[in-house]
């Protein structure tokens, strides 16, 4: 049994939230991540975090990749971060790394938080990692299949 | 007639029962009470089912004679006069009397026998039946054991407010009952689910019957609806009557559903005409095809935003006024507020938030005017609490909100200046605009994990939408099917009233798959093509629907949405997990179902049904879907197993 209208005010304020202003939250600096296939260097990126500001982890893609099936957040953002019923897509390009972080930790909407008991920072560095790395959709004209 | 004064033919069977079947109890003549009194171990012992009593001799069999003719043939009449056109029922021995009085007196035709596999599935079907027909069901089922199946599907209709008719089979006379009638038997059968049905009895007589019948029909049908029970006697149904008895089917009077007092209504449709930004929020508004029709009409007199939050089909989902995919938004943006018979009017302008400690927070602005126009203002019940949070409202108008339309509208109507017309035209371009981005919005989102592996929803939805939207469909059961905003409803055209029949009422899982059948079989006379997508949790409740709807030749397309769990509370205990800083690994124990996984191809092929699957690449499944149709179109079920993404 399952209380459904409930489920519908998680909806709601998930797609409605102050954390989904995605405007600004494009203009927040973003993580560091580095490719985990085999040989693949770290990212250079630097950070843009003021000085004396220790630089997030260095994020891996496959250890992301095990993690976000693993700590449940396919449950809700679908199994390639791409956004279900319950919670929005968040990747690739949508999020800042801090902004990330941040929400990850003090959620303002209905996803449970993720404190550093449960997650530690390479761990979410790691995710993040892997929600940057998705591919790219095809061209929503390109698929008959939406055609109005 | 009570039952003080039944007539012969009721002692004779009576006698039947108890010299005759009862005969292997080693059951004598009843002794008198002083004997009895006297001396209490020459008692017979209760009547039970035993072996040899099954097969003992019947000193006095009993068969209708030519002049004569059973009760239940009656009741079917009254059920003929009713238009039922359809039973569910799984079969019972409590109303063995008025099976065969369906299947033979009645011809098995208005109403038809549908042969289901439990109670709860019985009354689902007729529940999505009436979704579609606009026409009540009956369920047939024992009264106790039966009744207890169907209790839940039972609450699932009175949540949704759908008049479900309940037949319940009973032996009330304890003397006459053979042993498993014992279990079967109840002094007050309808008592167990009395707190979520509207009426019921339980007739000593024919006559009774009849007009207790006609009561229940007029009872369930009168908005607000809701379930109703008639519990018959298994001696009433059985008992022969003379064919010359005088008996009259009552003659059915429907009440016209109540209309809003006019004073007030006018009132409502000045703070319309006056609003900058109204909305109207529909939830169970459209009883009727006409409910849609009415809706459109006043939206676009008045270029207002519409919120159709999905109970029935209100509001056509592409609509350029309807700002469903962006309904928190437009509330936040209302100054006036006219919900149509909401089920949860707080929770449309509030938002709660489920955290370890929970809060809520109003999301409509502090002056918005809120009306509300509903019968769920004239009948409410205690115990159960589905009737949510005390919404404070400015005008609460107790009426039919489709009754009420039409006065509505003409109050608007005359109201409308032309300033205020170039300002509705206004507002009707912005709406335009913000429900094209959602839409828009909507299909590109769908683009993304279009390739991936379990497939995602967003996928299978618009795959299925491929390849139905050139005939004339009907969703007969959906994803999460409550939330207003699931894939179907964002990616698909919905503009008639039999293409969404909204969700399960209560939320009982367990629904959705009989309430596809139900649907299904009303849409059958209409030739029109039912799709499902179906939950594979939903289907594991009583998988035995599929082998109804293939005995009954029922076209129906299954599309198993089969994510393998019960994500819905995986999430639940995954938020427990994480406020409680556990560790959320081991979030999915006990909700998922893997290990094995369920081969819904091979259980629908088990009861006679094509089927494919389990599908894991996207791109199988256009091609399976069209050998499916192809199946459907021909007249019978098919499935088609799609192994998906959680949500």
């Amino acid at each position: 049994m399952s209380e459904m209208k409930v489920l519908v005010a998680v909806v709601l304020l998930a797609l409605a939230g102050p954390p989904l202003e995605r405007s600004r939250l494009a203009a927040e600096p973003a993580l560091r991540t580095q490719e985990s296939r085999p040989g693949a260097a770290a990212s250079q990126q630097p950070s843009r975090r003021g000085p004396g500001v220790p630089a997030a982890p260095l994020g891996r893609v496959d250890a992301g990749g095990v993690l976000f099936k693993k700590v449940g957040c396919y449950q809700c953002h679908g199994n390639e971060a791409q956004g279900g019923l319950s919670g929005p897509r968040i990747g690739p390009n949508l999020f800042p790394s801090t902004r990330f972080f941040e929400y990850l930790r003090k959620p303002t909407g209905e996803m449970p938080p993720y404190t550093v008991k449960v997650l530690s920072d390479q761990d979410i560095a790691d995710i993040y990692a892997w929600v940057q790395a998705r591919p790219r959709p095809p061209a929503v004209n390109t698929l008959p299949q939406l055609a109005r | 007639m009570s039952r003080s004064t039944r007539s012969k033919p009721g002692l004779e069977r009576r006698r039947f029962l108890q010299q005759g079947a009862l005969a292997g109890a080693a059951l004598v003549a009843a002794p008198r009470v002083a004997e009895a009194q006297a001396a209490p171990a020459a008692q017979a012992p209760p009547p039970v089912m035993t072996h040899a009593a099954e097969g003992a001799e019947p000193a006095d069999v009993l068969t209708l004679r030519d002049d004569e003719r059973a009760g239940s043939d009656f009741m079917v009449d009254v059920f003929k006069s009713l238009g039922f056109e359809h039973f569910f029922a799984n079969p019972g021995s409590s109303f063995r009397g008025l099976h065969e009085s369906v299947i033979n007196y009645g011809g098995n035709k208005s109403p038809e026998l549908i042969t289901c596999c439990h109670e709860e599935s019985s009354v689902a079907m007729a529940h999505a039946y009436y979704k579609v027909d606009g026409k009540p069901a009956g369920v047939m089922a024992h009264g106790t054991v039966g009744l207890q199946h169907a209790s839940m599907a039972i609450y699932n209709a009175w949540c949704d407010r759908v008049p479900v008719y309940v037949i319940l089979g009973n032996y009330a006379d304890a003397a006459i009952r053979r042993g498993a009638e014992w279990y079967h038997g109840v002094q007050d059968a309808a008592a167990m689910v009395r707190d979520f049905t509207k009426w019921d009895d339980f007739p000593w007589s024919l006559t009774h019957f009849a007009e207790s019948a006609v009561r229940a029909y007029q009872v369930a049908m009168t908005p607000p609806m809701a379930p109703v029970v008639m519990v018959l006697d298994g001696e009433l149904q059985e008992r022969p009557i003379a064919r010359g008895e005088r008996l009259v089917v009552p003659k059915l009077s429907m009440p016209v559903p109540p209309q809003g007092e006019r004073g007030a209504v006018e009132e409502v449709a000045r703070m319309l005409v006056a609003a900058e930004y109204p909305v109207l929020v529909a939830d169970r508004m459209a009883r009727t095809p006409n409910g849609m029709t009415l809706l459109i009409e006043l939206a676009e007199t008045l270029q207002a935003a519409v919120i159709d939050q999905g109970s029935r089909m209100n509001f056509p989902s592409r609509h350029p006024l309807n700002q469903t995919l962006r309904a928190r938004a437009a509330v936040t943006d209302a100054d006036v507020i006219v919900g149509l018979e909401l089920a949860d009017y707080w929770g449309t302008v509030n938002a709660l938030r489920d955290q370890l400690h929970r809060s809520s927070r109003q999301v409509a602005k502090a002056n918005a005017k809120l009306v509300s126009i509903t019968t769920g203002d004239l009948y409410i019940r205690a115990n159960y609490q589905d009737f949510r949070r005390l919404q404070a409202v400015d005008l609460a108008i107790g009426a039919d909100a489709e009754a009420t339309l039409p006065p509505l509208i003409d109050a608007v109507k005359r109201l409308v200046t032309a300033d205020r017309r170039r300002l509705f035209e206004e507002r009707g371009a912005k709406l335009t605009q913000a429900s094209r981005a959602a839409a828009e919005a909507a299909r590109v989102a769908a683009t993304y994990a279009w390739e991936a592996s379990p497939v995602s929803v967003a996928r299978l939805s618009a795959e299925v939408w491929a390849q139905i939207r050139g005939d004339d469909w009907s969703l007969v059961s959906s994803y999460y099917s409550n939330d207003q905003t699931n894939w179907p409803r964002r990616l698909w055209n919905f503009d008639k009233s039999y293409q969404w029949l909204g969700h399960a009422g209560g939320g009982g899982i367990g629904y959705g798959a009989p309430a596809a059948v139900g649907a299904a079989l009303a849409n059958r006379r209409h030739g029109r093509l039912s799709v499902a997508i179906q939950t594979d949790g939903d289907m594991m409740y009583a998988p035995g629907v599929i082998w109804t709807a293939a005995h009954h030749r029922i076209p129906l397309l299954w599309v198993m949405n089969n994510n393998r769990a019960y994500h819905q509370e995986i999430m639940h205990v995954q938020k427990m997990c994480n406020g409680r800083n556990r560790g959320i690994d081991r979030g999915e124990v006990g909700s998922q179902l893997v290990d094995p996984n369920i081969d819904f191809a091979k259980l629908a092929q088990s009861m006679g049904v094509h089927a494919e699957g389990p599908i894991t690449n996207p791109n199988d499944l256009g091609p399976a879907l069209r050998r499916a149709m192809a199946v459907v179109k021909k007249g019978e079920p098919a499935l088609v197993d799609v192994v998906t993404q959680a949500r």
